[in-house]
């Protein structure tokens, strides 16, 4: 009975699409009549739905071999609207769906209605704008036309902004509106890019235009400066350095639930748009000086992100700051994609799911230790592995993927990136990637040097965590770590409905080469010695009483690393560094056409 | 053609003029006055580009009741602004910023010069698949049949905004009432003009909605109006806004989008794809969708006005300190 249902379903087609589209609005707008009491477990009978649907989807991608097209009302592009899913929107409607399932049991207590209420302010909230967000990213996986694009984007950001200010402090207020408004500039500048698309060619579809620009012999100007301002509008949604203005102080204040779906997900979903625009809508962009311009950011980014992670106090930051990091390596895909396109897509994508699993299992492993502890201070988690060894480890397991070590989704992206840069003579990527690894490894051994040892508390827990949420976190965890054991067809998977690259083979090629001896054992060595390395300087540390804070040098390198991360926060300069990118991207696309 | 030249000429440099004033003001009040009118300005602009749709937009939503909330805020924060006038940057910034953005405004004035003329566009298209809509004004067939996802979606993304502005709220004062509107002073002419007005105001609102099928006008135009005379009356003291877990007020704020999507699904059975009609019943549905989304639209647009609920003992003082 089961397989005929399967069939059944397989004969939708494109009709498919429209579930994970509408399901997610129709819990939003359903979540307002629901009981408060009852709120919590409706969202999560959706989500398991939306988990069905999400496979469904990726199941009649990969039986079918070909990606699901949709028209809406019927009517085909350019006056209509289109939806598509090939092989990548459908790993990323199954990610999401995974990660939103995770958050959605993990929540089931911190936003549950006290007994006694019919309904909180933070649970109504919390609830609705979880679907919101999630309605918002299923669109951007799933729209083909720019303005369908920018509803969704707007849906996914006036979700994700009150997040941040749900505990309704004036600091988390303050925070929010600070996301609000740079996302808001975010919104502009991509609106703007959508506008002159739709000037020079008369329509918003992305294949349509794609044809279009790849059909003209020399390129309106007016395109490549629409393409430049879409991309530094996404930027500053995706929170790439230097644009991240909001990211600390938005993750500093939200409720851990929280800045897993915006860590996990809401920065995901522009960088989606990015990707679209660049290898769907202008691939001829990839192979000009202005893909350097994103990878440097990029390369930036992950040694940036990684040191100044290195100097926080705060495990939240800590992992505010490795995002920041870890969105560097989506961007080292496109100086790569020149050499080869399928190898650079696989390695993104591939980035996206592994991260989105490992930053969620790691935010709310945080937010159990800080429940159960009080605070957060990373100095002061000692014990915390006793009381909760399910949820240090899941926080480890989550750790070893962002280090990029097997058998992690992590290390399938550093295998690829550094195969593909190698090839492609662009060392200094190499580097840059291998640097951030270690640098990961550095601060991840410090904040388990500090849980793991240590008597079980002596005092009791200020909160004591359900099973159930210390085991979804693990069960994140694992999905990040277990990521590169998936069969070879499931990278597969990624390439359906993408034109036939040139290449075809190379991912497998790289991939299988992968899981030779020496190159574990090369991916490994260096990681031992830098755990080794944190081992004696925490063993120094012990020996030797703390220093008073405020008496080291005050031209400290770290003092300096501060001072620039504070100084790039400010909005003037945020904003001058907006306008900075735009004129380098324009100036690098013109040229380089 | 050179009395349109001069009328436009003149337009244009009001609106210039206009905008240079709400910059160089000193009070976010006079501001906010500046930006009401500025508004109005631009409606006549758009109606002058023979863009009315747009220009009706422009006076209900840009000018109307965006021009609503910054009065409201002005007045709110009218207390803390000398002190934020003494923390204002020096000229030297001032000046920089001032270059930044005339140089922002002269690079996007190039990038739109360099577009094609004529453009490219689909109006042809749009005309010629208008008759299986039943509907005769080309920009409701854009929103509700051709592009009716993208109106959707928008109608949809007024939820998350309005629960952003409830979550303003402290957990006390969930369940109680909205509390940015405070009922004016007593003796003041405004219960009497809300006692007046909403009629009018009420029909000029449905006959916008209704209208909008065949000519200019539209739900988002309507509802605004129906927005402003309801804000109208609260403001005015004669009635109270709902308590934010009022369940009548929580089912028309989504009773519109509900019907959109239940139609367009129905529309997967009866004209073969989600969001599609059937010809024969276009524009029946259409309408019907319409008047859903006027009532939801009024709701939301007139609680975001309304603000977060405070606890009722709070509430209860405001309204006594006014009046």
């Amino acid at each position: 009975m089961l397989a005929a249902l399967f069939a059944d379903l397989m004969d939708l087609g494109g009709l498919l699409l429209v579930i994970p589209l509408m399901l997610p609005v129709v819990g939003l707008l359903l979540a307002l009549l629901v009981r408060g009491r009852t709120l919590g477990r409706f969202a999560l009978a959706l989500l398991l739905l939306g988990l069905a649907a999400a496979a469904v989807i990726a199941a009649a991608v990969a039986t079918g071999d070909q990606a699901l097209h949709y028209q809406l009302g019927g009517w085909a592009p350019p006056l209509g609207v289109a939806l598509k899913a090939d092989g990548l929107s459908a790993v990323m409607l199954l990610t999401t769906a995974v990660v939103l399932l995770g958050v959605g049991i993990y929540a089931q207590r911190g936003f549950q209605v006290p007994a006694g209420l019919p309904e909180t302010r933070r649970s109504l909230a919390f609830w609705t704008l979880l679907c919101g967000i999630w309605g918002g990213i299923n669109t951007v996986f799933l729209g083909q036309d720019l303005f369908t694009l920018f509803v969704a984007l707007e849906l996914l950001t006036f979700s994700a902004v009150p997040l941040v200010a749900l505990d309704g402090r004036s600091e988390t207020l303050a925070a929010a509106l600070r996301y609000l408004l740079f996302a808001l500039l975010g919104s502009v500048l991509y609106l703007l890019g959508a506008v002159l698309f739709y000037g020079t060619y008369g329509t918003l579809d992305i294949a349509l235009l794609a044809d279009l620009i790849a059909g003209a012999d020399t390129l309106p100007p007016a395109v490549p400066v629409a393409a430049a301002l879409m991309t530094v509008g996404l930027l500053a949604k995706t929170t790439l350095f230097p644009l991240h203005l909001w990211l600390p102080p938005a993750h500093a204040g939200a409720p851990p639930a929280a800045s897993a779906v915006l860590s996990a997900l809401v920065v995901k979903g522009s960088f989606f748009l990015i990707l679209r625009i660049w290898f769907d809508l202008m691939p001829a962009l990839l192979t000009l000086t202005a893909a350097q311009v994103l990878g440097a950011l990029g390369a930036a980014a992950i040694l940036f992100g990684n040191l100044v992670a290195l100097r926080q106090t705060r495990l939240k930051l800590l992992i505010a700051y490795s995002t920041l990091a870890q969105i560097g390596y989506l961007f080292l895909i496109f100086p790569l994609a020149a050499g080869s396109s399928s190898v650079a897509l696989t390695a993104g994508a591939l980035q996206v799911v592994a991260h989105a699993c490992a930053k969620a299992a790691m935010f709310m492993a945080a937010g159990l230790i800080a429940a159960s502890l009080g605070h957060d201070q990373i100095r002061e988690l000692r014990g915390s592995g006793r009381t909760l060894p399910l949820t240090v480890l899941a926080f480890g397991l989550g750790g070893l993927s962002l280090i990029g070590l097997p058998p992690s989704g992590g290390y399938l992206v550093k295998t690829l990136i550094s195969a593909a840069a190698v090839d492609t003579g662009q060392w200094w990527l190499y580097l840059v990637v291998q640097a951030g690894g270690l640098l990961t490894a550095a601060y991840l051994f410090f904040v388990l040097s500090q849980a793991v040892p240590g008597p079980r508390q002596p005092t009791p827990p200020h909160e004591r965590p359900r099973l159930a949420q210390q085991l979804i976190v693990l069960a994140l965890a694992l999905c990040a770590l277990l990521l590169g054991l998936l069969p070879l067809s499931a990278v597969d998977l990624l390439e359906i409905g993408r034109p036939a690259a040139a290449d075809s083979g190379a991912v497998s090629a790289l991939l299988a080469d992968a899981w030779t001896l020496d190159k574990l054992w090369a991916s490994l060595w260096p990681v031992l010695i830098v755990a080794a390395l944190v081992l004696a300087v925490r063993y120094r540390q012990q020996r030797k009483p703390p220093r008073p804070e405020g008496t080291s040098a005050t031209l400290s390198p770290g003092r300096a690393l501060d001072q620039l991360d504070h100084l790039l926060r400010q909005w003037p300069v945020a904003g001058l560094l907006l306008l900075v990118l735009v004129a380098a991207l324009v100036q690098t696309m013109l040229v380089g056409g | 053609m050179t009395s349109a030249l001069v009328v436009d000429a003149a337009l244009v440099l009001l609106v210039l003029g206009l905008a240079l004033w709400i910059t160089a003001a000193r009070a976010a009040y006079g501001a906010a006055v500046g930006f009401v009118a500025y508004g109005l300005l631009l409606t006549l602009v758009w109606v002058r580009l023979a863009a009315v749709d747009v220009a009706m937009t422009e006076a209900a939503l840009g000018s109307g009741l965006t021009g609503l909330l910054l009065l409201g805020a002005a007045a709110r924060l009218a207390p803390y602004e000398a002190d934020e006038h003494r923390r204002r940057p020096g000229t030297v910034l001032r000046v920089l910023v001032g270059v930044l953005c005339a140089a922002i405004a002269a690079g996007l004035a190039a990038v739109v010069l360099l577009l094609p003329d004529p453009a490219p566009s689909q109006a042809l298209a749009v005309a010629a698949h208008l008759p299986a809509t039943g509907l005769g004004n080309p920009v409701t067939g854009v929103l509700m049949a051709y592009r009716a996802v993208d109106t959707l979606l928008e109608s949809v993304v007024l939820v998350p905004a309005l629960i952003g502005v409830w979550s303003l709220s402290t957990e006390m004062g969930w369940g109680g009432r909205p509390g940015f509107l405070t009922p004016c002073r007593s003796g003041s002419a405004l219960p009497l003009l809300a006692r007046v007005l909403p009629p009018f105001g009420i029909l000029v609102g449905i006959h916008l909605v209704w209208a909008g099928a065949d000519d200019p006008g539209g739900k988002f135009q309507g509802a605004a109006v129906l927005a402003a005379m309801w804000i109208l009356v609260m403001v005015a003291g004669l009635r109270e806004p709902p308590p934010v877990s009022d369940r009548l007020m929580r089912f028309l704020l989504v009773v519109g989008p509900l019907c959109f999507i239940g139609i367009g699904a129905a529309g997967i059975r009866l004209a073969g794809a989600f969001l599609a009609y059937p010809e024969a019943y276009a524009k029946p549905l259409i309408l019907a969708i319409e008047a859903g989304l006027t009532i939801s639209v009024t709701a939301v647009l007139g609680l975001l006005l309304a603000g977060p609920p405070v606890p009722e003992p709070q509430y209860q003082r405001q309204s006594r300190r006014r009046s």
